[in-house]
């Protein structure tokens, strides 16, 4: 079966150990996660995790359905990438050296959408927001002045669902049925 | 006095201020808890000191080894249908209970599994029989929590029973720090009923009720496949009511048996690797197949891409991530079992199928005749394990309750004990733990004293967990034991013999004397060799009260046939 690249995203309740609950569910089944991210939500006390992964549709369905089984989860879906916004974002080191007084990286960043995130006394850090591409392209693009450090996060996505969270724990508080949607949220 | 005084009064009286190990313990009097299988240790020292004021309320039985408490309460738990308790001391105390959570998670038994733990100060730090079991426990636990304070424990304890037991059962741990055991907790106990990311019984859904009734109501070769599901959610009538009312051949998984009666006429055998002829040759030719309770086990399956691929697969199942796993259902009922098999019943039409049921009855001759017949009357001087159990089974008349061990007498338990009684089989089916049955014996004779509790077992297996002899004599569990004794590891060997060409590698054992072994815990005990003497055998082992131990020599080479190879097609299965 074909892979394709998914966006699995959980609603859990805040509690500690929850991440290894999630994570061992991947690892049992010899899943690689490429990506990973954890963030508080707008309504209290509720957590999302952002995944990304490659696999197939079978197998997505398969393991969001076993993390919705996770006590604390309150909620487990999976997306293809047309389904949500997303963003991910990178930082990069150069030295003040490179970068100072060139007109020629000065043009590439700003062609990039980067902008200079901080500058010390003798290094700058470079902040890019956009698609792992997006990202990677000025990564490459930056090689050839020196790059000293480079660091990616974890994507962060959103549905493009209108439902609101606290709709859907309200639904989830109300019900009886543990047969909620795993899909279209 | 006002009203609001009596109010006020009555909440005071409604705490209580006590040591955390004492709470506990209340939690679980709170739960109608009465038997908890345990063993202590340093780390959960307080609770047991807590436990010698409390012995008029909660009956702790002592293992010989933490493996042994936890598959006593998991025994337990199946016989009464109530919530295994098991205690035991942090580091090597809870990771010996780990083979039996894991047990009790694949067969979803339910268990609460309290652990005490080093100091909360001392967390993390690698101090003395400090080991993370919720780290270790996490993948094998339905639910897990550590509670490091002692305000903590009434609702850790009441969330533990609420997880274990609702829904699809399963094992909960619950690790205690022993400062949380040490310091005082103002004690209030409400029992838990809703978790809010929890929701174990789902509503079932008219749409694939319809489109189950209208598959059966139209099918010409309609075929039941029934599992454990079934007998936890105690639906043992209404799968009667509606096998008896569509007509439709009716088969049971491992984990099924005794869920219904095997002397019915509906009934067509045990489904699996060493499962009747019938049921795996007739799943390929059948065009409804109903699964009711179950989890196609790859033991059931064998291969899935040929498993009743031609037929409209209806799968009603509580746990809906066990729907689509394995196998793909045409409809699926997402629901408890009694629930959808009262409202399946009155949507489908009464009819019968005789030609069909006859198909399965010429199956059942051809058995007979290529396996059965020379299994249970063999030609040699020797007893067989097929034929030790077919006469348990005349003896008993079917209703005693059958505990057993993994492997080949396990096997021929199954296919050989002709359960006529409901809740009357428990053995290790998902994980396969050798060393299950005996502590699993005991615990289901204790939790179903009334109740003939006949454990079968094999040498190998036997001597696995055999120090939990001590726990039958301390407490005087009329349990009865057989070991079918062929000196080998025989399902290991017979799968070298036909898959390995029979290099038998470390699968031939030298034992004990077990009469002897027996008869120093003062159990009494004696050994069978010729088959003249197997009558008699039998009536002296099960005709007194109390424990008892019978060892039957068998052949030392025999097999389990008919045979599905892993992984093959269930329709191309072996008689010989």
């Amino acid at each position: 079966m074909e892979q394709k690249e998914y966006t699995i995203s959980i609603l859990t309740e805040d509690k500690p150990g929850l991440l290894n609950k999630i994570t061992i569910i991947f690892n049992r089944r010899k899943v690689n996660i490429s990506s990973l991210n954890v963030s508080t939500t707008e309504v209290e006390g509720v957590s999302r995790y952002t995944l990304v992964v490659s696999l197939s549709p079978e197998e997505v369905e398969k393991i969001v359905k076993q993390i919705r089984k996770v006590v604390d989860v309150l909620g487990s879906f999976y997306y293809e990438e047309n389904e949500v916004y997303y963003r991910e974002i990178a930082l990069y080191k150069l030295s003040l050296e490179v970068y100072e007084n060139n007109k020629e990286l000065e043009q590439l960043i700003r062609n990039h959408g980067a902008k200079v995130m901080a500058t010390e006394e003798d290094q700058v850090v470079l902040e890019k927001t956009g698609s792992k591409q997006e990202t990677h392209e000025l990564y490459d693009a930056l090689q050839p002045y020196d790059l000293m450090e480079f660091v990616r996060s974890g994507r962060i996505a959103l549905s493009k669902s209108k439902r609101r969270t606290e709709a859907f724990i309200h639904e989830l508080e109300t019900s009886t049925s543990n047969t909620l949607s795993i899909k279209n949220f | 006095m006002s009203t609001s005084t009596l109010e006020v009064e009555e909440k005071v009286k409604k705490t209580e201020t006590m040591l955390g190990s004492e709470a506990v313990l209340r939690c679980l009097v709170e739960e109608d808890v009465d038997t908890i299988f345990g063993y202590p240790g340093g780390a959960i020292m307080p609770v047991y000191d807590s436990l010698y004021e409390y012995a008029d309320k909660l009956n702790h039985i002592l293992s010989r080894h933490e493996q042994g408490a936890i598959h006593a309460a998991q025994g337990y738990a199946r016989a009464s249908g109530k919530v295994g308790v098991c205690f035991a001391t942090s580091g090597p105390g809870a990771t010996n209970l780990i083979t039996g959570i894991t047990d009790a998670m694949i067969d979803s038994t339910p268990l609460v599994c309290i652990t005490g733990q080093v100091a909360s100060h001392l967390l993390g730090s690698d101090a003395f029989q400090e080991t993370d079991i919720i780290g270790i426990s996490m993948p094998v636990t339905k639910w897990n929590f550590q509670v490091t304070s002692a305000e903590e424990i009434p609702e850790a304890i009441a969330r533990a029973f609420y997880i274990a037991k609702s829904g699809r059962p399963g094992p909960v741990l619950i690790d205690i720090t022993k400062d949380a055991q040490q310091k005082t907790v103002d004690f209030s106990y409400e029992r838990c009923e809703r978790v809010r990311s929890y929701h174990p019984y789902p509503v079932l859904k008219e749409e694939p009720l319809q489109a189950a009734a209208s598959l059966i109501n139209a099918a010409k070769k309609p075929y039941i496949l029934f599992g454990q599901g079934v007998i936890l959610s105690g639906a043992e009538e209404e799968l009667k009511s509606f096998i008896e009312k569509t007509g439709i051949p009716a088969a049971s998984t491992l984990l099924g048996l005794s869920a219904f009666s095997t002397r019915h006429p509906l009934y067509v055998g045990y489904t699996g690797m060493h499962g009747n002829y019938g049921p795996n040759v007739k799943t390929n030719e059948c065009d409804v197949f109903i699964a009711i309770g179950m989890r196609f086990d790859d033991r059931v399956t064998g291969d899935v891409n040929t498993y009743a691929a031609q037929a409209k697969v209806i799968h009603i199942e509580l746990d809906p991530a066990e729907i689509n796993k394995n196998i793909k259902a045409d409809v699926a009922i997402n629901g408890d079992a009694k629930q959808a098999l009262k409202a399946l019943t009155k949507l489908v039409e009464r009819n019968s199928h005789e030609d069909w049921i006859a198909e399965f009855r010429e199956c059942d001759r051809i058995e007979m005749e290529k396996a059965i017949k020379k299994s249970i009357n063999p030609e040699g001087d020797q007893l067989t394990m097929a034929e030790v159990v077919h006469k348990l089974s005349e003896i008993t008349e079917g209703k005693s309750l059958i505990v057993t061990d993994v492997g080949q007498h396990q096997m021929m338990a199954s296919r050989y004990y002709k359960f006529d009684q409901h809740k009357s089989h428990i053995t290790s089916g998902g994980l396969g733990t050798m060393g299950f049955c005996l502590p699993a014996a005991i615990g289901a004779k204790i939790g179903a004293p009334d109740r003939q509790v006949i454990g079968i077992i094999g040498d190998g297996g036997f001597q696995m967990t055999l120090q939990e002899l001590g726990l039958i004599m301390q407490y005087n569990v009329g349990v009865k034991i057989l070991i079918l004794n062929n000196e080998f590891l025989g399902m290991v060997r017979q799968w070298q013999q036909l898959f390995f060409d029979r290099r038998y590698s470390f699968t031939e054992m030298q034992n004990p004397d077990f009469i002897k072994l027996a008869e120093s815990y003062n159990i009494p005990a004696m050994q069978v060799v010729n088959r003249e003497d197997l009558d008699n055998a039998f009536k002296c082992w099960l005709h007194p009260e109390g424990p008892s131990l019978l060892e039957v020599m068998v052949e030392k080479e025999e097999n389990v046939f008919p045979m599905v190879p892993s992984g093959s097609c269930v329709s191309k299965i072996r008689l010989a």
